[in-house]
């Protein structure tokens, strides 16, 4: 093998390894900081050894056992980061823990525990969100410091501070990391799924001909959030936050016109969307409904999301379904911009007055004053009953409203388009 | 990006139906693809006598029934995967609890990886036909 190829050997191995292997140490040494030290450790002491040696049959269990050799001699040359009184005690029973643990069974047995810990320790609500991204991408993805500010168009040196404040947070808190159970797992869960839906929706939102590392993100969150369906199968929410990830990504295809104009869901080219995601999101609300708990937000999200699936053509939208759908999110996340949702359903389940009528209910809210898809969305129920004036009018306030250039031009389109409409008797 | 993992099993018609310990590794194996969130689809396939072979040439078709004597490899399964780079699904493919056999890891192509015209061409057929599962 030569030195290229051997070191994308580690590298490969690396990325396939480095959260299980930094989840075990974590558990073992109790601080992820460390951890992560102690693999990089042994990644570079594969760097050096394997080009030589070729990659052992087992990679993930030699580099455990660098990982835990490493933590030895650390601890024995004094070397870490603690030095008060109080902290030697607690590197003499960190040491004491590390020669008593069997690293290669932990790779095996408890691993699948010790990796949802890391994900609840990354996510852990000491953290900023911005922490909990960050960290989650670095221990669960793999990603370097400088792949995590490409892909949040961050400054890097933001990034590895956020990660080095993180680390230290945690550190001082002595946060265990432990899976949470009961009804603290039940409290701390949202923030794990909100992870995984922020990397998604900057994946999302990344536009064409920007860093590939972008669009990237949301394969990263569905592979998480894969991975946490396999971990944590009896909550609900899970398997509703992965079938709504699968059908979104199902359409990224479609969404996207050839200039990088935005398509609307009911104008999209269905036979665009992925078939494969779209079974599989469907197969993942299965899940989430055949659980003795009701759907929450991202279940209920995920049912709509997969009534869209299921339209063969736009046409055929079961937008009573859906009206309903948006009606038990509302009693579950109440918030304007689901009421503004529901108004859209209702509009095309039972009629333009029906919706407009929810719309001018809450038009006075003050979540929704700046928000663009509000005149948007009155704008296209006053089209549809034929006054056209108020129509166009509201369609150039939610163009002045909209931050996304293409978006505007969309808008203002319609604008004119009522304008030509205005019955000038 | 995605990765078709085609498993060549290097064995005869007669010895196809797999042993339970086979079985088990083999599971094993699809477990651990699957905790990874690397796992989109697999499926095993019964043995070729029990298949067809549809041949075009010049145009048209004839159609045998397997075995099929002149192929040397057959396809047995596959595993369609989530990679973020080529060696990354080798390295997974060369975790598979294989004996005798061959796996071919091979890219699926992305409508972005075409050129302009071809991708047009895609986009033209079907405009309202929607996936169905």
């Amino acid at each position: 093998m030569g030195e290229a190829d051997a070191t994308r050997a580690v590298e490969t191995v690396w990325r396939i390894e480095s959260a299980r292997l930094i989840a075990g140490l974590a558990r073992i040494v109790g601080d992820v900081g460390f951890a992560e030290d102690l693999a990089q450790d042994a990644l570079v002491a594969a760097i050096e050894t394997w080009p030589r040696s070729g990659v052992p049959d087992n990679p993930g269990a030699w580099l455990m056992a660098t990982a835990r050799n490493r933590a030895i001699d650390q601890l024995r040359r004094g070397k870490t980061y603690a030095r008060k009184q109080e902290e030697m005690a607690h590197e003499i029973g960190l040491q004491f823990a590390i020669e008593r643990a069997d690293f290669v069974a932990e790779l095996d047995d408890e691993v699948g525990d010790d990796l949802l810990g890391l994900m609840f320790t990354c996510c852990h609500p000491l953290l900023s969100e911005e922490a909990r991204v960050a960290l989650t991408l670095r221990l669960l993805g793999g990603l370097t410091t400088t792949e995590i500010a490409r892909a949040f168009l961050t400054p890097e040196k933001t990034v590895a501070q956020r990660l080095v404040r993180a680390k230290r947070t945690l550190r001082e808190a002595r946060v265990p990391l432990d899976v949470p159970h009961g009804g603290e797992l039940e409290a701390r869960l949202p923030s794990v799924l909100e992870v995984i839906y922020l990397v998604f929706n900057e994946g999302y939102a990344a536009s064409a001909g920007e860093d590939l590392i972008r669009p990237a993100l949301c394969e990263e969150a569905l592979r998480l959030g894969r991975i946490l369906a396999e971990l944590a199968p009896a909550e609900p929410e899970v398997h509703g936050l992965i079938a709504l990830l699968e059908i979104q990504a199902s359409r990224s295809r479609a969404r996207v016109g050839p200039s990088g104009e935005p398509v609307l869901l009911g104008d999209q080219n269905r036979s665009l969307w992925d078939p494969l995601l779209i079974v599989r999101g469907r197969r993942a609300l299965e899940r989430a409904e055949a659980l003795p708990r009701p759907l929450g937000p991202y279940g209920l999200q995920a049912a709509i999301a997969a009534c869209h699936a299921r339209a063969l053509r736009a046409e055929e939208t079961d937008w009573v379904r859906i009206a309903a759908l948006y009606e038990a999110l509302t009693r579950v996340t109440p918030s304007p911009v689901v009421e503004l949702n529901r108004a859209v359903a209702l509009g095309m389940a039972f009629g333009p007055e029906i919706g407009l009528r929810l719309v001018d209910q809450i038009a006075a809210e003050p979540a929704l004053r700046e928000y663009h898809l509000l005149p948007s969305v009155r704008g296209d129920l006053l089209a549809r009953l034929g006054r056209d004036a108020e129509a166009g009018a509201e369609f150039r306030r939610a163009a002045e409203l909209t931050a996304n250039e293409r978006e505007r031009e969309l808008l203002l389109g319609r604008a004119a388009e009522c304008d030509r409409d205005i019955d000038p008797a | 990006m995605r990765f078709m993992m085609f498993m060549y099993p290097g064995i005869t018609e007669d010895e196809w139906a797999p042993s339970a310990e086979d079985v088990a590794a083999m599971s094993r194996y699809n477990d651990e693809l699957r905790r990874a969130g690397m796992l989109l689809s697999l499926d095993g396939l019964h043995p070729p006598g029990e298949g067809a072979s549809v041949v075009f040439s010049d145009g048209r078709s004839t159609v045998t029934d397997g075995p099929f004597s002149e192929t040397k490899e057959v396809v047995g399964g596959y595993w369609l995967i989530q990679a973020r780079s080529k060696e990354e699904a080798v390295e997974w493919a060369s975790r598979c609890p294989g004996e005798n056999c061959r796996i071919e890891v091979r890219r699926v192509f992305e409508l972005e990886d075409f050129p302009q015209d071809v991708q047009e061409a895609a986009l033209e057929n079907d405009p309202g036909g929607a996936p169905q599962a």
